[in-house]
């Protein structure tokens, strides 16, 4: 290598030190805000927001569609109660909505960070606030040196407006784990809950903080998601890029709106960092401030359209496709098929579950000390502790029929069991079988349960269990 | 420390060690800041609520008057207020009439369940399936009756078997005959004539009864009269591993005997309110717990 290389290769070394920055908050990043199709498709993807706050006025059957409800531990969507015994499709929702952002991300890149995370929307809305308010970032700047008691007085609606904003969050969030309406009349006159007011109070102190200061610090140095999210990349993944074959080397334009001979398309006017959200520069490439917003090709793409270039130097693109690699359809990439495979999984499993929520629910126990017991009269007794789980609101009053080795004889099972409503009702039952008839060590014996709903539905369920003896 | 400041402008605190190694004046990050003091107002204003500086004997009590023993004793009047409808229940029912009730059967178990393991479960085994030389719960074989009155004055009182050693009243033979008739008799068999012939002359029915079922009487409501004798001609054998080494050894050496080195044991100690241990008179288990006891035993499997 020749001395020159040598210094080029070193002085290389030392640009990169110089490009390299720490976003740590020091400064407020007053992004301007432009009109553009990404702009729209953002506000679009935000609104799904609304079903946050209205969601809990939708009715259902004369109660609230979806009741989160604690105290009672009943879970009600829509129709369906879900009670905790049922938690086990907890963990496969979460499994669902975990792949379902692996998958996103795989394909598309940070999507949920861009366009749907609540730090995102909400600091999106509080920044619209703010420009409102206090003008565009230049102004916003000016205002960031102004004596005190200057900013306070220009400042104060703001921060009011989003005190608000971030009650109105606590509100709706609590909204759905007690009844709204009730909420409304209970919240001010000091009725509510003690649990209510603390939710509230966080939520409120949460949103202000988060979305009217942390920001884009939360996704740098807070959320798990977004350092998780980075490694889910791959070179095949599309995401908002800067085309640097085309754009480089970039310069500015001369008077009179001509580029030098040689010159790429970029014209560094800056407008890409300006309207970032994050502060990030998109042309030094993929990097983990990036959440995927692309505010930064609509930005460009109006540049381009000003000074008659073609749109998409900063474009949805993959690796693969800005270094000339050929790229690979999605239905041909792994990734997407593990994850798409994972995902319907747990979809089937999530629908198997809801479909087979039973109303009524026989779980059996067999006595394990002593396993069975020797009557006077040679017969053997097994004893069983039945838990009925009855799902409906109203009470039922369940027969249990018990079949098994011939000669069986059932007690505790005279009358029909009186099943409290959305409870587990336990029971005793003493299955005793003749000397006669203890062919093994073991036997199936089956317990069928039977009710009939106040309108005439006919529940029923079985379940087996096992019928113990001394060895023959 | 260097008077002159070799790297000036770049904020540092001209605290300069080996000519280059210097202190910088960066501030930690504003997010940062904010959890910093965030933490030291949290730490103010928890220690304004709640008990926390060691002043003296006592730590500050903090604004809000709460004590960690306070809040111990509302939960435990809690769970006593819900429990007292209950219990008042049980204290005015009968055991009959709490069985009727599967509300109250249910806290009743739950209940009694504690106290059974604290009580009965060392030699009657955890779900009364008994151990060698206790006996079993689970089944529907009564020394002294099965009967609620019977199963209360059991706990209350406390039994003690008794049956005398025959080693030196019977022959050899005769301790043969007999343990191979109640091997008869348990499998259901009329039993021999020479045995059923000993059983009545040699004095054996004044307990086990006159028909060997260890009852004496029987009262009209239902309610027997034993001594606390086995039932011979049940499946069921007092002491395990039952069949005619068993039964032998129980006649040659009977129950409870004093002096006789191989006797069977066979006591209940007393576990009512006045139970008496080495002549000191010590509190067990008042009418209210027994009550409970006795609808769990019952619900063990043999009451029913
Ligand atoms: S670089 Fe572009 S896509 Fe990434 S966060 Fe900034 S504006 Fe959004
Ligand atoms: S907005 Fe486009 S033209 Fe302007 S600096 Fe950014 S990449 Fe270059």
């Amino acid at each position: 290598m020749s001395s020159r290389d040598r210094a080029t290769e070193v002085e290389g070394l030392y640009a990169e030190a110089a490009q390299w920055h720490v976003n740590a908050g020091g400064e407020t990043i007053h992004a301007k805000r432009l009109a553009g199709r990404w702009r729209t498709f953002k506000w679009l993807t935000a609104s799904v927001w609304l079903v946050f706050f209205l969601g809990p006025y939708v009715r259902w059957d004369g109660r609230q569609a979806v009741l989160f409800d604690i105290p009672n531990r009943q879970y009600h969507l829509f129709g369906a109660t879900v009670l905790p015994q049922d938690f086990w499709m907890l963990s496969l929702l979460l499994l669902f909505f975990a792949i379902l952002l692996a998958v996103v991300t795989a394909v598309v890149g940070r999507a949920w960070c861009g366009y749907f995370c609540f730090q995102t929307v909400w600091t999106d809305v509080f920044t619209w606030i703010e420009e409102r308010l206090e003008g565009p970032p230049a102004a916003r700047r000016r205002l960031d040196q102004a004596p005190f008691a200057v900013r306070l007085r220009a400042r104060l609606p703001k921060h009011l407006l989003w005190l608000v904003i971030g009650w109105f969050t606590g509100f709706s969030f609590v909204a759905w784990f007690v009844d709204a309406p009730t909420l409304w009349r209970t919240f001010f006159t000091g009725e509510a809950g003690v649990a209510a007011y603390v939710t509230v109070a966080l939520f409120t102190a949460g949103t202000y903080v988060l979305a009217g200061f942390l920001r884009e610090q939360v996704c740098f140095w807070l959320c798990p998601y977004a350092r998780i999210q980075g490694v889910m990349l791959d070179p095949t993944t599309l995401v908002p890029a800067y085309d640097t074959g085309r754009g480089e080397p970039r310069g500015r334009l001369r008077r009179g709106g001509e580029a030098a001979a040689g010159q790429g398309d970029c014209i560094d006017c800056n407008q890409c960092v300006a309207v970032c959200p994050t502060g990030v520069d998109i042309r030094q490439g993929q990097q983990e401030g990036c959440i995927t917003c692309a505010l930064c090709i609509d930005a460009c793409d109006q540049v381009m359209d000003k000074v008659g270039k073609a749109r998409g130097l900063i474009r949805y693109a993959s690796l693969d496709e800005l270094e000339g690699r050929p790229t690979r359809p999605l239905a041909l990439r792994p990734r997407v098929w593990l994850y798409g495979g994972i995902l319907t999984l747990a979809l089937a499993g999530i629908v198997y579950g809801l479909a087979s929520l039973a109303a009524l629910d026989l779980k059996v126990l067999h006595e394990r000390a002593p396993l069975f017991v020797r009557l006077s009269d040679g017969s053997i007794q097994n004893r069983y502790t039945l838990k009925l789980l009855n799902k409906t609101p109203d009470p039922l009053a369940v027969e249990i029929r018990v079949s098994g080795p011939p000669g069986l004889e059932v007690s505790g099972l005279e009358r029909p069991i009186q099943a409290a409503a959305g409870v587990v009702t336990p029971a005793l039952v003493f299955v005793r079988v003749p000397e006669s008839a203890l062919a093994a060590e073991q036997q199936p014996v089956v317990f069928h349960a039977e009710a009939r709903r106040r309108d005439g539905q006919r529940l029923d369920t079985a379940r087996e269990s096992v019928f113990i003896a001394p060895a023959p | 420390m260097a008077d002159h400041n070799p790297f000036p402008g770049e904020n540092n605190t001209g605290h300069i060690w080996d000519s280059d190694l210097r202190e910088l004046q960066n501030p930690p990050p504003r997010w940062w800041m904010i959890g910093f003091w965030t933490s030291i107002l949290w730490v103010i204003g928890y220690t304004i609520l709640y008990p926390s500086w060691p002043v003296g004997e006592e730590p500050t009590p903090g604004i809000l008057g709460w004590t960690q023993i306070e809040e111990y004793e509302r939960g435990v009047a809690q769970i006593e207020a819900r429990r007292a409808e209950f219990e008042s229940r049980i204290g005015a029912l009968g055991v009959e009439e709490i069985l009727a009730d599967p509300g109250l059967t249910q806290y009743t178990l739950a209940s009694a369940k504690v106290l059974f393991g604290d009580n009965c479960a060392a030699c009657h085994g955890s779900g009364g399936q008994g151990n060698p030389g206790y006996p079993v719960l689970a089944d529907d074989d009564w020394l002294y009756g099965g009967s609620t009155a019977k199963l209360t004055e059991t706990i209350t009182q406390g039994r003690k078997g008794n049956m005398l050693a025959h080693q030196d009243i019977l022959s050899a033979e005769e301790v043969d005959t007999l343990a191979r008739w109640t091997v008869e008799m348990s499998q259901g068999e009329p039993g021999s004539e020479a045995g059923w012939q000993l059983f009545s002359t040699k004095g054996c029915s004044g307990c086990h009864g006159p028909t060997a079922n260890g009852v004496l009487a029987e009262l009209p409501g239902g309610e027997v009269i034993t001594v606390g004798a086995a039932d011979l001609t049940d499946r069921i054998w007092r002491f395990e591993p039952g069949g005619y080494e068993s039964a032998r050894h129980t006649i040659l050496y009977g129950v409870n005997q004093s002096g006789v080195e191989q006797t069977r044991e066979a006591v209940m100690p007393a576990f009512g309110p006045t139970a008496r241990v080495e002549d000191v008179e010590i509190r067990r288990l008042d009418p209210q717990e027994i009550k409970k006891l006795v609808v769990y035993v019952r619900l063990l499997g043999g009451g029913l």
